[in-house]
């Protein structure tokens, strides 16, 4: 196979060194090491890669357009499927951007539930994206460690949405439902023991693992310069140097000072930077930030503020509680004044953008309104996209090897990348 | 805060002065909360304005946050049909801006802003593949997320939801005709 002539469409291929032995590998779209539906087309030189062109586009499904024509409320169902490894924060970040347009303030109980739950949102994704870059590298075991950890946020989810995968847990000015009287007692166990001897093992197997350093060690290497060039953001900027976190610098839900209007203070956390730039700095911060995350949802966990999670449930923006849809007539009246396609939402005409910081990246956002009960354009800014397209910049010059560790080290999520 | 008083626009117009940039916040707000300007550029000035608004010290906006389009054929009160939309973002400053480059049939075509960020490559080629904007002086205009032969611009408001049957009629590949 090392000296097998590749074909490039339908002409066979020529070298373009005469005497040099240049041949074209395809990585993907299906193989183990891609994760997802991506499509390398590699032109090696023996093991080393010359040049990369990228194929994305197989699993586009149209999210956008689905989106002209979903309300703000059913368009949350299809966010899940965009980063399926962190749902929740899809959810969030997409009602974040609705309530930017139709200017709703949250109620505290349900900013802080949302920021614990993006919190574990942000954990569940970097556990996948450390075990992930084991898993590559031929460490098994690195894999099994956060992955047994990562079980437990499911069954969190799964408490208090029903749903372990597809949550779909946010509503317009809200939750689906309130979370269940011991779910805080859980995560707070969760947050104090389970997850830190999970993070703990991680690390003493990989941290300091001789053949994990030497293979992500000056792998897939970006300048700081060419990171904010490229568009990057997320932990793969801040592992190149970019000091950029949205919850410090454009603060919302509980990283805004005042988020209850009674003067609370924001909450406490450090924004993980590391100036290496490569597979491991990637790595590296993806832990920190989890050792982070579990330091704000410990600040939050045992105050949750009692009171509605619904903005104003009386009024006409949000849907009503289940108990009232069963239970009395002006309940069902209202549900059915939200979820009837000639009525429903009245957010003002205009264009709005909203973003968050998610385990990936800025998940952002940009709804256009005309009025009507379905945005007009929903553009949602998918961090994987733009995080991707410099990939080829970080493996040429690289052994086929180390195209697998830079791909796992950068967690593309191709249902986000092709929407 | 007035249109006028916002000091990105203030350099732009003093940097600029013969154009008019219809300064105003993407959704005018009744009480005051934050705005998110946005300025429209023609697109004959696209390529300059833009690497002004990258260089100059006081705007230095490094990154190209989003970029995409609007197809405006059935917005109200709206008189073009496309608008790209351009996203800036500034780390250092931490400031944004929107700018809005409007074009209309038939032969829709901005200048490209890969030389200025190249993080626009993609974003570029996804809005021709999903509206059938041309950018005038990109390296590699491909369709991205469509394939190659597919000939509709998926994201206009004049293509159904369901397609116009390019499912349907997908060639499929028997094990006779193969």
């Amino acid at each position: 196979m090392t000296r097998a002539q590749a074909e490039v469409g339908s002409a066979t291929y020529a070298p373009e060194e005469p005497g040099g032995d240049v041949w074209v590998l395809n990585l993907g779209p299906q193989h183990p090491a891609t994760h997802t539906t991506l499509r390398h087309v590699l032109e090696l030189d023996g093991e080393r890669v010359l040049s990369c062109v990228i194929h994305i586009g197989y699993l586009h499904s149209g999210f956008e357009k689905l989106g002209e024509h979903l309300n703000y409320n059913q368009y949350v169902v299809v966010t899940d499927r965009m980063n399926y490894v962190s749902p929740m924060a899809n959810n969030i970040a997409w009602h974040h951007a609705c309530e930017k347009l139709f200017g709703i303030e949250l109620t505290p109980r349900c900013t802080v539930i949302r920021t614990i739950i993006a919190e574990l949102a942000r954990i569940q994704d970097h556990l996948l994206g450390v075990g992930a870059a084991g898993i590559d590298l031929g460490g098994f075991t690195a894999f099994m460690y956060p992955f047994n950890a990562r079980e437990t946020i499911y069954d969190l989810f799964e408490e208090i949405c029903g749903a372990r995968f597809t949550t779909s847990y946010t509503r317009v000015g809200g939750l689906m439902q309130d979370i269940t009287t011991d779910w805080p007692a859980k995560v707070k166990q969760y947050c104090l023991r389970e997850l830190p001897e999970a993070l703990d093992d991680t690390e003493k197997l990989l941290t300091r693992n001789r053949i994990f350093v030497e293979r992500t060690k000056g792998v897939g290497y970006l300048s700081h310069d060419d990171a904010v060039r490229w568009g990057w953001t997320g932990p793969l900027a801040r592992a190149s140097g970019v000091r950029r976190d949205l919850r410090k610098d454009e603060p919302y839900l509980c990283y805004a000072d005042n988020w209850d209007g009674k003067g609370s203070s924001a909450v406490q956390f450090k924004v993980a930077v590391s100036s290496g730039g490569d597979c491991y700095a990637r790595y590296l911060v993806r832990l920190a930030e989890m050792r982070e995350a579990i330091k704000i949802i410990l600040q939050l966990v045992d105050n949750i503020p009692a009171g509605p999670i619904d903005v104003l449930p009386g009024d006409k923006k949000t849907l009503p509680d289940k108990s009232e849809v069963y239970f009395s007539i002006e309940g069902l009246i209202h549900h059915f004044e939200q979820i009837m396609t000639n009525r429903g939402h009245e957010p003002p005409i205009g264009e709005s953008y909203g973003a968050n910081e998610t385990a990936n990246g800025e998940l952002g956002f940009y709804l256009a309104s005309d009025g009507g009960n379905s945005p007009y354009r929903a553009r949602c800014r998918p961090p994987s996209f733009i995080n991707y397209q410099c990939f080829p910049q970080l493996v040429v010059g690289h052994q086929i090897s180390d195209v697998i560790a830079t791909l796992s080290s950068m967690n593309i999520i191709a249902a986000e990348l092709d929407r | 805060m007035s249109d006028a008083a916002h000091p990105i626009v203030g350099f732009l117009t003093t940097r600029f002065p013969e154009i008019d940039f219809v300064a105003g916040p993407l959704m005018a707000r009744p009480d005051g909360q934050e705005e998110q300007m946005c300025v429209r550029i023609a697109p004959d000035r696209l390529v300059e304005v833009m690497t002004f608004l990258r260089d100059d010290e006081r705007c230095s906006f490094e990154q190209l946050c989003d970029l995409t389009c609007i197809d405006y054929m059935d917005f109200p009160k709206a008189k073009d049909r496309y608008g790209v939309i351009y996203s800036l973002l500034s780390i250092t400053k931490g400031h944004r801006i929107w700018a809005k480059c409007f074009v209309n049939d038939p032969n829709p075509e901005v200048p490209s802003v890969v030389n200025v960020w190249k993080g626009a490559d993609w974003l570029e080629r996804e809005v021709w593949d999903m509206f059938g904007v041309r950018f005038v002086g990109h390296p590699d205009l491909r369709r991205i997320l469509t394939w190659e032969g597919f000939e509709a611009h998926p994201l206009r408001k004049d293509y159904p939801l369901r397609g116009r049957g390019e499912r349907e009629n997908f060639e499929r590949i028997t094990r006779e005709s193969s």
